[in-house]
């Protein structure tokens, strides 16, 4: 058992791309928590995705072994946290477990927008603060003007700040011992009656259900009967551990620790973040205050391309939760696409990932209905509704109102891509609260329509900056909005995969765009198609796919058979995957296609 | 490596001069421009390679015998002898057999159609492509319009069975121009013709000048009405469509074709040719390629007696696969009862029932006399409807 004074729980806090998953191994490396042939690159980014995407997704934890230029043994746990905005939520409550926080900024690059998004929370959480330069190996790296920017835009104090460079190594003993001096360490009772909080859980294929714990009072140890305050649950303990980061067991964990532990309990589901672990036979006076649960934002549909895949999409998504109770699911079914999942997730990159992991963990091509928020329809009778489904929608005669969410936009973007990106926010519907300058670059704040965001504002915001501004966001407030549902006729036909809601004033230009995807993506067939985009019985937008007409090859001799089997081959596995609209085929990828909103 | 059988069956020879002289922007056919071509080496090699596959298929009965290219015009008609007489050695049984050679109308060429004959040829046809100088000189041909009347003269004055082989929907082509120019074919009173639309081949000239914008071609809806307007011609100049592109009238189909069309076996000899030959399981067969490079494939045959590079097992299925691909391009289509005999299986077995089923009622398949084919306004459509209609 280490003494408290001897113990800091911090975090990393940092714009994407800034280096915090390369520090972190840094520290782990210098500290001798992995052996040189052991460490691989990031190594706290578990997950294939995380490691080729650059991202962090679930919270990662470390216990690093430190002695410090004053002679004295220190425990570190370092948590790692996510860096992406769908994620905002997790790192709420990783900073929580911790009393401080390292701030890293890319020397070369300066403050960005989830940097402050990132910082704010750390100080909301009462964090003492450590700033670090990072990448002043770069010859453009400039930590005297961004010390400046820092304590300007943040308003932080970078007297202390330490200059390093994770790649190098330069620095690193600073970070160290700056960590050591200057962040505060635990101060709870050992002796009182447990109090820890649950930080994450998921699921390992040999341990079972992992939960990941900060003591805050008392120990916890094994064979140790605890419950969980806000589920009502008892479970006796199994295992204690910390890694390391290799998973290493332990005897217990006491105040001010972090580590794992695992008991008798089922499924991830039946563990609540954030909620208060303490002994059955003694417990605390008082829960800790806990978190709210994360809410997905991000709704769409998820379908199997292949109609028989459909157990094996259900079984993947019942995996995947496993790990990641952030995102929701539950059946539906569409006359055309067959059987699938309504999911909800916490915001698009979440959607993405969950998609690519079916893809590439359980080999799932899907079709992806068009993202939805959850709009309020608020009925002339005076109920309201909650739709997450735009072809759930009622009957406009019984809509009084439809409010739509809305959030609070930080855009950071070098001057000369200012005027673009204002272009883009007001096409998008935005009211513009303030417009600073930091340095050189200009400080948006922005009131958007989530729903515009979830298109493809992302996108599009990168493409015009060339990836030189930076996004971060929070959800405010619902509004009311005058939204209007757009259908997709084809052939006469709703294709109910592509109805969305959509404010009024967007619906033509969105519509337009639509059909003339479609019309590029919809084979031809032996009549004309028409594609049509429209408000109730009102079309706003048209196109005409013509009939085909002749695709006969004129000279066909022994040779070129073989050739023209394959693509035949190729046409009958692509025909498993149509779905059938009235009498015309749509190819399955012709959905996620036609929605990835981007233009040109 | 392709396995000896003892089987009887029907075949048709196919051999291939891979030489020309002179590479058109629009070809994409195993043909290569040399300056010197060792006759008599060559004429040693086919010899082998006949001779090869002779031994590994001792019991097949040549149906007819194709030389095609390249321009087989060039090839010395001494060679064109000795082939012939060595595969009616090896596989004939006294009776005539269809033997074609393809011929470029130039004079020198026309100049030895009296040898072909004399070695055995008994049907020719010849590359006029066009009857308009212009067009010949878009289409990179060495002959103008006279020379192809010549020729044709010459052709029809020594053998009873001519045809020739005209290209169509060509760049700014109007249905009246084409009209005008089909019409003066057919004035020729030719028995067979092959009419085929111009395509771009990939890697072609014509692919480069064409992806450049340099010409455009008829569109679609232009180029069905040009393939309407070509079999309403030579349906009431008697000389109806048999295949997608080939003309003949009755009786004069060419039977070389036909055996391709119709799912028998066939026999590739010299670069770049391609058979289907017996497999001792029923019902399947043997693919094989040759190698197309006439110098490696030249040197192949001198070292092992056989030039090929590829081998692949059809099997039944995907033989009958090939055969419905190939077959509903024939104007009376698949022989229902032959298909069944053939492969054991009625072709329904490999057709979607629910396809089938719209595809008769939109009039685009129909179903005869124990005949299955497509009707006339479902041959400018072939390739879509073999994708619905494969089960
Ligand atoms: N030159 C230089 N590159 C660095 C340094 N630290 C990180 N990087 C690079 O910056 C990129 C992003 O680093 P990463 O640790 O993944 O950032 P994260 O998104 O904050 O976790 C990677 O390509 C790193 O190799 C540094 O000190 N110097
Ligand atoms: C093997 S080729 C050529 C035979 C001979 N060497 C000649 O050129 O006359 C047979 C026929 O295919 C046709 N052909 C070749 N390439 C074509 C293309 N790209 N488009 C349309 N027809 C083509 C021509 O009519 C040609 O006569
Ligand atoms: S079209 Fe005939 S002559 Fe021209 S290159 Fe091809 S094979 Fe040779
Ligand atoms: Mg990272």
């Amino acid at each position: 058992m280490t003494d408290q004074k001897n113990i800091r729980n911090f975090s990393i806090v940092a714009h994407i791309d800034h280096g915090k998953s390369t520090l972190a191994d840094r520290l782990i490396q210098h500290t001798g928590g992995l052996s040189e042939r052991d460490m691989q690159e990031q190594v706290l980014d578990s997950m294939d995705i995380e490691r080729e995407r650059g991202i962090t997704i679930k919270a990662q934890t470390v216990r690093l072994k430190y002695t410090a230029n004053n002679g004295e043994n220190y425990v570190l746990n370092l948590m790692d946290t996510p860096g992406h905005v769908d994620f905002a939520y997790e790192v709420s409550r990783c900073l929580s477990a911790c009393e401080g926080s390292l701030l890293v900024v890319d020397a070369s690059q300066g403050v960005e927008a989830q940097t402050l998004a990132n910082v704010y929370q750390a100080i909301e959480n009462d964090h003492d603060i450590v700033t670090v330069l990072n990448k002043i190996d770069l010859p453009a790296a400039e930590p005297e003007r961004v010390k400046r920017q820092i304590e300007d835009v943040i308003g932080l104090d970078t007297e202390g700040a330490i200059e390093c460079s994770a790649k190098s190594g330069v620095g690193i003993e600073d970070v160290l011992e700056a960590v050591v001096q200057h962040l505060p360490a635990p101060t709870g009772d050992p002796s009182a009656p447990l109090k820890a909080m649950l930080v994450d859980s998921w699921y390992d294929a040999y341990l079972g259900v992992m939960v990941l714990v900060r003591v805050i009072d008392g120990v916890v140890k094994k064979g140790q009967t605890v419950q969980m305050m806000a589920a009502g649950t008892e479970h006796q303990i199994d295992r204690v551990g910390v890694f390391t980061p290799k998973g290493v067991m332990v005897n217990q964990l006491s105040a001010g620790e972090v580590g794992f532990i695992t008991a008798s309990i089922k499924e991830v589901s039946d563990t609540n973040v954030g909620d208060t672990i303490t002994d059955a036979k003694k417990p605390c006076a008082e829960a800790l205050p806990g978190f709210k649960p994360s809410q997905p934002v991000v709704f769409c549909g998820l379908f199997p391309a292949d109609a028989d895949d459909y157990p094996k999409l259900r079984d993947s998504l019942a995996k995947l939760r496993l790990n990641d109770a952030s995102f929701e699911f539950e059946a539906e079914s569409s006359a055309a696409l067959g059987f699938g999942y309504r999911c909800g997730f916490l915001g698009m990159l979440h959607l993405e990932i969950i998609q690519e992991r079916l893809w590439r963990e359980f080999d799932l091509e899907l079709i992806t209905t068009s993202p939805s928020v959850i709009y309020k329809i608020h009925m002339v009778k005076g109920d309201m509704l909650e739709l997450h489904n735009p072809s759930d929608m009622p009957d406009v005669v019984r809509i009084d109102y439809i409010e739509e969410p809305w959030i609070n936009a930080t855009i950071l973007v070098p001057d000369e891509f200012l005027g673009a990106v204002l272009k883009l926010c007001e096409d998008k519907r935005g009211i513009q609260e303030n417009l600073t300058y930091v340095g050189t670059r200009a400080m948006l704040n922005y009131r958007l329509p989530l729903n515009e965001v979830v298109y493809d504002f992302y996108d599009r915001l990168k493409s015009i900056s060339r990836g030189y501004a930076s996004f971060d966001y929070e959800m405010t407030n619902y509004d009311r909005s005058d939204l209007v549902k757009m259908s997709i006729l084809v052939n006469g036909e709703p294709v109910d995969a592509l109805s969305m809601l959509v404010h009024r004033s967007q619906a033509e230009a969105r519509g337009r765009v639509l059909c003339e995807r479609l019309k590029d993506l919809i084979p031809r067939a032996l009549f004309k198609i028409p594609i049509q985009a429209a408000i109730g019985g009102k079309v706003i937008a048209r196109e005409t796919l013509s009939a085909m007409r002749k695709d006969v090859t004129a000279k066909c001799y022994g040779g070129d058979i073989t050739r023209k089997k394959k693509l035949l081959e190729k046409q009958k596995k692509g025909k498993k995957k149509m779905r059938m609209y009235g009498k015309v085929e749509i190819p399955h990828d012709a959905f996620i296609a036609a929605l990835k909103m981007r233009e040109n | 490596m392709l396995t000896a059988s003892h089987i009887s069956a029907k075949c048709a020879i196919y051999i291939h001069w891979p030489f020309c002289l002179k590479k058109c922007p629009y070809c994409d056919f195993n043909s290569h421009v040399r300056d010197h071509v060792d006759a008599a080496a060559w004429q040693r090699a086919m010899l082998d390679e006949i001779d090869h596959f002779k031994a590994l298929f001792p019991n097949l009965q040549a149906s007819s015998i194709f030389f095609g290219g390249g321009t087989p015009s060039l090839m010395p008609p001494e060679t064109t002898a000795a082939i012939i007489e060595q595969v009616s050695s090896h596989w004939g049984n006294g009776d005539d057999i269809e033997i074609t050679l393809e011929a470029n109308p130039s004079s020198v060429e026309a100049g030895r159609f009296q040898n072909y004959k004399q070695a055995g040829v008994n049907r020719i046809s010849i590359g006029v492509q066009s009857l308009r100088d212009d067009a010949l000189k878009f289409l990179g041909r060495l002959h103008n319009v006279s020379e192809a009347m010549t020729a044709l003269d010459v052709a029809r004055n020594i053998f009873d069975h001519v045809s020739f082989d005209l290209i169509y929907a060509r760049p700014n082509m109007t249905l009246a121009n084409w009209k005008t120019e089909l019409s003066e074919a057919l004035a020729m009173n030719p028995s067979h013709l092959s009419l085929y639309q111009l395509t771009i081949e990939e890697g072609t000239a014509f692919d480069h000048q064409f992806r450049r914008g340099r010409f455009t071609l008829p569109d679609e809806e232009h180029a069905a009405a040009l393939l309407t307007l070509t079999r309403e011609m030579t349906l009431s100049a008697g000389l109806p469509a048999y295949e997608i592109s080939n003309h003949a009238k009755p009786g004069a189909e060419s039977q070389h074709n036909l055996a391709y069309w119709q799912g028998d076996f066939y026999m590739g000899i010299g670069p770049g040719a391609h058979g289907r030959l017996p497999s001792n399981t029923q019902g399947a067969a043997q693919a094989h390629g040759q190698i197309s490079r006439p110098e490696n494939w030249l040197a192949a045959v001198n070292k092992k007696g056989l030039g090929l590079e590829s081998f692949e097992t059809i099997d039944p299925k995907d033989r009958a696969v090939e055969a419905l691909m190939m077959g509903l391009r024939l104007t009376k289509g698949i022989d229902l009862k032959a298909f069944q005999a053939r492969f054991g299986v009625a072709l329904h077995n490999f057709l979607d029932p629910v396809e089938v089923e719209k595809l008769s009622a939109s009039g685009h398949i129909a179903q005869e006399n124990g005949f299955f084919t497509l009707t006339p306004s479902g041959v400018p459509l072939l390739n879509y409807l073999l994708g619905r209609l494969l089960a």
